[in-house]
This record gives C-alpha cells, sequence and structure tokens, in this order.
C-alpha cells in the first residue's frame, strides 16, 4: 500500500491563451505521504490541482490519478478524494450541516461518528447558513466535510488560511492521523511553516515547473545551517573554511552561516577554540523559498532547469 | 458624516450606467403609452368607447389604477404608466441602497473605506443620496418626455414630481431593511415585500371603497390626479413618509454594530434532508424557489389577461394598428386576442427559462461548481439536472399561466366551456421557449463568457412578435424566432410538424451544450 503512486505527473502542460501556466510540471504524491506542494502565488498550484481533479484539460504530459485518466474517469476516481478548495464559496442559503451531509453525500457516503467528532473537535456551528459564515468558518465546513469522508487521498489547497492557532493544531491531529491510516494528502501551500509541520516530501513550484523535489531532510542539505557561539579563545581560520558565510567575529563570539554539507569541519574549528554556548538553528523552509526567489546561488547543487 | 461626497462620487461613477438605463427604461414606459394610445384610436368615438369598457373593469383598475380621464392621452399615460413606474423606481432605489449599504457590509468590503478617516455615518447618507439623485432624474427624464410629446406642462411635470417622491419613499425603506437584515438577499426581500405590499394595498383600496390606497405610497402618487384636476397635497404625505422612514433607518443605524442586522439571521437545520443528495436534489433546492415563484405569478398574469374576457372587442378599437396587434390574422377578435395573450404570456416564460439556463454559469462564477465536481458527481448529470429543472419549470410555468387565462375567462364569463381550449393549447409554446433557452445552454458550454449575449434571441424574438409586420422586418430575419413557425392557439389549430420541427431544434441545441460542456475547462 505505502509504494502506491497516488498521483504521478509527468511534463504536465496547460496553457490559457499565450500563458504558459504550467510547463513540463513533474509531481509524484504516494500513499502514506503527506507531501507539501510548495510556491508562491500564482506559481501554478492551483492550475495543477485542477488538472489533477479534471476540471481543467492538460494540454501535453501525463497525468495518473489512482493509475487512471483524471479527465475521462474523473467521478469514479473522485470517489476515493476529498477537496477543499484554498477559497471556500458555500451556497449562501444552505448552512454548514446540510454541506457537509450533501459533500458527503456527493462522495458516496459520511462516516457518521467522525462527521459528530469533527464538528465538535473543530468547534463549528453546523446550523449557520452558509452567508453567515466566516472566512475561517466557512473552511472549516469544507475540512469537515472532507474528513469525515471515507476516502484515500485528500487535496487541500491552502486548506488553513483562515484557521486560528488552535484550530490549526486540530487540522494538523487530524490530517496525520489520515496519513498515519495509510493514505495520502497533496498539501498545497505558500505558508512554510505549515508544509514544515505536516509535509513527509516537499515539491517546490516556480513558474509552472517543479524546481525541487524531495524529503525535507533532502531539501535542507541544501541549505545553510546559522551558526552562533561563544568560545574561550579568538578563534582563526573560519574563513579558511570552505562553505561558510556571513562571518561575524565580536572578541570571543562568533555568527556565521554554514552548507550544512560542511558542517562537520566548521565545527572542528569551533571546538579547537574550545566552545562555551553554541546555538545552531536548521534551515527553514523560507530559506529554500529565498534561495529559489531571493538571493539565487549560481554555483548550488540541485538546479534542475 | 465626514467623507460623505467622495463616497457619493464614488456611488454614483459605479452606476452611472446603470442609472442610465433604469432612467431611459421608465421614461420609455411613460411616453410609449402616450404613442401608443394616440396609434390605436382613430377616432375620439372609439377611444371614448374602449374608455367606457376599461372604466367597468375592475381587473384592470386592480393592475393599473383608479380610473380618470381615460377617454384622454394624458388620463391613459398616467394610469397605464404609474403604477408599473413607482414599482420600477422602487425597484432601483431597492438596488442602489442595498448594493451601497448591505452588500458592502456583507462581503466586508468597505470595511477598507471605513478605516480611513470618514464618517460612521457617511456611506449610509452617501448611498441615500446617490438613491435620491437618481429618482431625481428619473422624475426630469418622465416629466421632460412628456412635455416634449405635447401633454400639459404642469400634469407631466407632476407626474415626475410623484414619481420622484415615491422613489425617495422607497429609498428610505430600503435603508430600514438594510437594517433588519444581515444579508443583501434578505434586504432586497423585505424592501420587495414594502413595495409589493404598497402595490396591492392600492389595488385593495381602488376596487374597493378607496381607503386602502391612503396607506400606501403609490396610492399617495396616484391621488395626486395628473391630467384629471391635478393636486399637489399628497405629494407631501410622499415627503413627510420618505423622512420618517429615513429617520427609522438612521436610528436603527446607529443602534447596531457593524455587519450586524436588527433582526438576527435564522439558524438552519444541521442536517441536510434527503431531498438534498446527488444532481438532482441539489439541482431542485437551488432553482425551487425561482421555479415556483414563476409558476404563482404566471398563473396570476394569466388569470389577469383572461378576465379581460368578452371585453376586448371593446378595448381593442377598429384602427388598422391594433387589429393588426391583436387579431394576429383571426377572423374573431376574441379568439386573435387569446392567441396574442398566450404568445406574450410563453414570452414571458423565456425570462424564467433563460434565467434558469444561466444558474450554472452562476454556480461556476461562485466556485460552488469546482467543489461539486471534485466528488463523484459527473459533470454531464450536474449539468442535465439544472436542464431537468428548466424544462420541468417551463413546463409549469405554461401550464399555471394556461390554467390562470382559463380560470379567469371563466370566472367573467360565467361559462366553462372554453376551460381547455384556453388552457391546454398554451403548452405549445414549451419547444419554442425552450429553443431559446438551448441556445442559451450552447453559449454556456462552449464558453460561460459568451452568456453575455444569451437574453438577445429573446429581444429578437419579442421585437419580431409586437412588431415584425409593422416595422416590415424582412421575413427570413422573422424566421429565425421559433414563435414564428407555431399556429397561433387557440385561434388556429396546432401544426403538429411545426411543433416537432422546433422541438427537436430545441433538442439539438440542448444536447450541443451539453457536450460542449464536457469538453471544456471549469473555472
Amino acid at each position: 500500500m505505502t509504494d502506491e503512486r497516488v498521483i504521478e505527473i509527468s511534463g504536465l502542460v496547460k496553457t490559457f491563451g499565450s500563458v504558459r501556466a504550467l510547463d513540463g510540471l513533474d509531481l509524484e504524491v504516494r500513499a502514506g505521504e503527506v507531501h507539501g506542494f510548495l510556491g508562491p502565488n500564482g506559481a501554478g498550484k492551483s492550475t495543477t490541482i485542477r488538472v489533477v481533479l479534471g476540471l481543467l484539460r492538460k494540454d501535453g504530459g501525463e497525468v495518473r490519478l489512482f493509475g487512471g485518466d483524471p479527465w475521462r474517469q474523473a467521478a469514479e476516481l473522485h470517489r476515493r478524494l476529498a477537496y477543499v478548495p484554498g477559497d471556500v464559496n458555500l451556497w449562501p442559503n444552505l448552512t454548514g450541516g446540510e454541506v457537509i451531509d450533501l459533500l458527503g453525500r456527493l462522495r458516496g457516503g459520511v462516516d457518521e461518528r467522525r462527521r459528530a467528532e469533527l464538528i465538535a473537535a473543530f468547534e463549528l456551528d453546523p446550523t449557520k447558513k452558509g452567508r453567515a459564515y466566516s472566512k475561517g468558518n466557512r473552511q472549516k465546513v469544507a475540512l469537515v466535510a472532507a474528513l469525515a469522508s471515507d476516502v484515500d487521498l485528500l487535496v487541500l489547497d491552502e486548506p488553513t488560511s483562515g484557521l486560528d492557532p488552535l484550530m490549526e493544531a486540530v487540522f494538523r491531529r487530524y490530517v496525520d492521523a489520515f496519513r498515519d491510516r495509510g493514505h495520502a494528502v497533496l498539501l498545497s501551500s505558500h505558508i512554510l511553516a505549515e508544509v514544515e509541520e505536516l509535509g513527509d516530501r516537499v515539491s517546490i513550484i516556480r513558474s509552472g515547473r517543479v524546481v525541487e523535489s524531495g524529503t525535507l531532510a533532502d531539501l535542507r542539505h541544501l541549505t545553510r545551517t546559522s551558526v552562533s557561539a561563544e568560545l574561550e579563545r579568538h578563534v582563526d581560520g573560519l574563513d579558511g573554511v570552505p562553505g561558510v558565510h556571513d562571518l561575524v567575529v565580536e572578541g570571543t563570539r562568533v555568527r556565521f552561516q554554514v552548507d550544512t554539507a560542511q558542517l562537520d569541519p566548521a565545527l572542528g574549528v569551533l571546538v579547537r577554540s574550545g566552545v562555551r554556548t553554541l546555538t545552531s538553528q536548521p534551515p527553514t523552509l523560507e530559506e529554500l523559498f529565498l534561495r529559489h526567489y531571493g538571493d539565487r546561488v549560481d554555483d548550488a547543487p540541485g538546479e534542475e532547469s | 458624516m465626514t467623507g460623505w461626497a467622495s463616497f457619493l462620487r464614488l456611488f454614483l461613477r459605479r452606476d452611472r450606467w446603470m442609472l442610465l438605463w433604469w432612467g431611459l427604461g421608465t421614461m420609455l414606459l411613460y411616453v410609449s403609452q402616450a404613442v401608443s394610445v394616440d396609434d390605436l384610436y382613430a377616432t375620439q368615438a372609439e377611444f371614448d368607447r374602449a374608455a367606457a369598457s376599461m372604466e367597468g373593469n375592475a381587473a384592470f383598475i386592480a393592475m393599473a389604477g383608479p380610473a380618470r380621464a381615460l377617454n384622454t392621452t394624458g388620463g391613459q399615460v398616467f394610469w397605464q404608466a404609474s403604477a408599473f413606474g413607482a414599482i420600477v423606481a422602487g425597484l432601483m432605489s431597492m438596488f442602489i441602497v442595498g448594493r451601497h449599504t448591505r452588500a458592502e457590509e456583507e462581503t466586508g468590503r468597505d470595511e477598507l473605506l471605513r478605516a480611513t478617516a470618514v464618517g460612521r455615518l457617511a456611506p449610509t447618507t452617501a448611498a441615500l443620496i446617490a438613491a435620491a439623485i437618481a429618482n431625481v432624474l428619473l422624475g426630469v427624464l418622465v416629466a421632460g418626455s412628456l412635455v416634449l410629446y405635447g401633454l400639459a406642462v404642469a400634469d407631466s411635470i407632476g407626474t415626475g414630481v410623484g414619481l420622484t417622491l415615491c422613489g425617495w419613499f422607497f429609498s428610505a425603506t430600503a435603508l430600514v431593511a438594510a437594517q433588519l437584515t444581515t444579508s443583501t438577499r434578505a434586504t432586497y426581500g423585505v424592501a420587495g415585500i414594502v413595495i409589493a405590499v404598497s402595490y396591492v394595498l392600492r389595488a385593495v383600496g381602488d376596487v374597493g371603497n378607496g381607503v386602502a390606497s391612503w396607506l400606501s405610497p403609490i396610492g399617495w402618487y396616484q391621488a395626486m390626479h395628473p391630467f384629471s384636476g391635478l393636486r399637489w397635497w399628497p405629494a407631501l404625505l410622499l415627503v413627510a413618509g420618505t423622512a420618517a422612514a429615513a429617520t427609522v433607518a438612521y436610528r436603527l443605524f446607529v443602534g447596531r454594530d457593524y455587519g450586524s442586522g436588527v433582526l438576527a439571521a435564522r439558524p438552519g437545520p444541521p442536517r441536510a434532508p434527503t431531498t438534498l443528495s446527488g444532481g438532482f436534489g441539489l439541482a431542485w433546492r437551488l432553482q425551487r424557489a425561482p421555479m415556483l415563484s414563476w409558476t404563482a405569478g404566471m398563473f396570476a398574469l394569466g388569470l389577469v389577461y383572461g378576465s379581460m374576457g368578452n371585453d376586448v372587442s371593446d378595448l381593442v378599437g377598429d384602427s388598422e394598428t391594433s387589429q393588426e396587434m391583436f387579431l394576429q390574422g383571426s377572423s374573431d377578435i376574441v379568439e386573435g386576442f387569446y392567441a396574442t395573450s398566450m404568445i406574450m404570456l410563453a414570452l414571458i416564460v423565456c425570462g424564467f427559462a433563460i434565467s434558469s439556463t444561466l444558474r450554472p454559469r452562476g454556480e461556476e462564477d461562485d466556485g460552488h461548481l469546482e467543489v461539486v465536481l471534485a466528488t463523484a458527481l459527473p459533470r454531464s448529470r450536474w449539468l442535465l439536472a439544472h436542464v431537468a429543472m428548466t424544462v420541468a419549470g417551463t413546463a409549469a410555468a405554461l401550464a399555471a399561466a394556461g390554467v390562470g387565462l382559463a380560470v379567469g375567462y371563466s370566472l367573467v364569463t360565467g361559462t366553462s366551456d372554453e376551460l381547455w381550449h384556453l388552457s391546454v393549447p398554451l403548452l405549445q409554446y414549451a419547444p419554442a421557449v425552450l429553443v431559446l433557452s438551448g441556445v442559451a445552454r450552447l453559449l454556456y458550454g462552449v464558453s460561460p463568457r459568451l452568456m453575455v449575449v444569451a437574453w438577445l434571441p429573446l429581444i429578437l424574438a419579442a421585437v419580431v412578435m409586437l412588431f415584425g409586420d409593422l416595422l416590415s422586418i424582412p421575413q427570413w430575419v422573422q424566421d429565425v424566432s421559433p414563435f414564428e413557425h407555431l399556429a397561433l392557439v387557440p385561434a388556429q389549430d396546432v401544426d403538429w410538424a411545426a411543433l416537432v420541427g422546433v422541438a427537436l431544434v430545441a433538442v439539438a441545441l440542448s444536447v450541443a451544450g451539453q457536450l460542449a460542456f464536457r469538453w471544456r475547462d471549469v473555472h
């Protein structure tokens, strides 16, 4: 089960008029993983999801969903997935409870016990009409509807942009449990912390192409760790270590960044000067992003394009 | 109230095209009555005879207003147009006030503007002033066009001023409605009820002893008696009513929180009923309200046409124009009149059919469709469910109109011989109505953007039907309208071959639209 390829995309192309929204995109989501789909707004995340859902027709490349064709077999394949859009719009005159039931029935059934549990966990009032809900509550309705269904894949497009931190924690708990049952999650986001917290693997998309893909550990390997230390003696020779950047020495205190692959030699130099305190921070996805959309390092490894 | 002037400029800018169309439409409503009355009756004797017949018809009076000086052009214009003009002014005011107050508040759009250095009352005040200006525009256009047409100046001005004041009254009541409710739809609902009640009260009063008319702003407007002894004092009632309603609205506004309404939003059921399931359940839930209200409305309209009964021969007059419009090639004037009525009712039902066909696009625009299509519901079935509602609603509305027509005729004449003859034949127009709906569906199937022209075929059909021969529109253009090919029931017998042909065209258009939809991107 865990080796099953839930979504397989290779060389996907989608154009809108003269705009090439997706330009040879590759993506693979396996059963048993939360796959973070990360990129800035307009990079093509939602377009990719809409092709996977069979709402848009691809112009080129290969897309398989549960091994089937998402365009031709859309309805049949959709029995096995639930989708939460980024901007949830509810029918103004249907209550939240009615929407949850309707979407559940359209998917082929609701788990009654889980429905009740989710409504309680998300503190949702199911008797309110769609127009009366706030953005966060509209999102909760869609999340409850999705999580209460018995499916193998969750497609979540920026699912927590309206949730408060407490509800985000509830959301994470349920997504974790869903993954632990061996199911797959495609989690699109531009919120790095969200993907960091939940994602097993990450694909970074920019201008319609996936520019980086792997486990979080794989990707951290490509980035720098921030180190700051207080030493017994003045340190020499740190600027000679390859991969050390932005070195600041103030007496016995040092701060620098180091390519994660060069962490060992750099620490070796520190140890020789006697380490009193040491803090190091793993790279955040923020930094991964900066590398791709900000200060691009020309000779960096992993440049696929 | 700081900053109201900038809001007012913004509102008027956003509304300028809408205001122009409302203004021109209302002007046409009045001035076209003058043109058609003068065309219809060749001699004063004929006019007198028609007027006498109208005065004695309670259905007409209930529909239009107290019958005064109906044998004069001015009297006819005011009688025919004033009640509907007041409704139009009311609807326009309701939309202007609603869209700049409650709609902005509901969507939270104006939080951005409210957070700037503006007074709390500024947007509300600006919306009210914008509606007031729009109604002045309406009044000026109506009065001006009637004066230019050559009607008495003072009475024409009275007609315009009364209309403006009626619009002011309904602007103020719409503002009250916007304070009571939390949703824009509910605001329009409450404001619409105020307009409807005003219309019904004056109908009751005009037919009965007249007391109820004095409870209605439309009644006050008509009590000004333009073209039949103009008097100004009832206008004061409209001014006082407007001031009172506006005061109530401001009181309520000051006393409530931003975003809330005086009436709390009612909770609904926590579980969906079993009927809300599948594509058909959803389409029924979304379309049932317009389906039921159109059916009820068409029944009422059928009743009105039907109750004109045998009087029509007096109403129509002897002029060639009117003969041509009403007889539709029939030798029997009553039969000809009912043939015209049926085709008119069918054209009106096209309003339902096309707007129902537009509903799927609304679902797509509002982002509901992507969620629904991400479930196991095939897109072909989703659309088919909406098609079914359009077809069923069209059939129901036509049947209701037919029953109304037959019942109205029977009530007035006291005979039941015509029940069958005046009701069932109306259903033959269902295929023609569905051809127009099919054109809209084909446009939707190809691209939702094309749907801006969905109403054009109806306009063409209406122009051909009403003015085809008068304007000497070439036959091939007339033949484009599906209504031209069907027999003029009940004056003629049903032409089954033509009926089947038109039905096939309707089916072909709809199927083509549904197939095209299966192959396009959904947004």
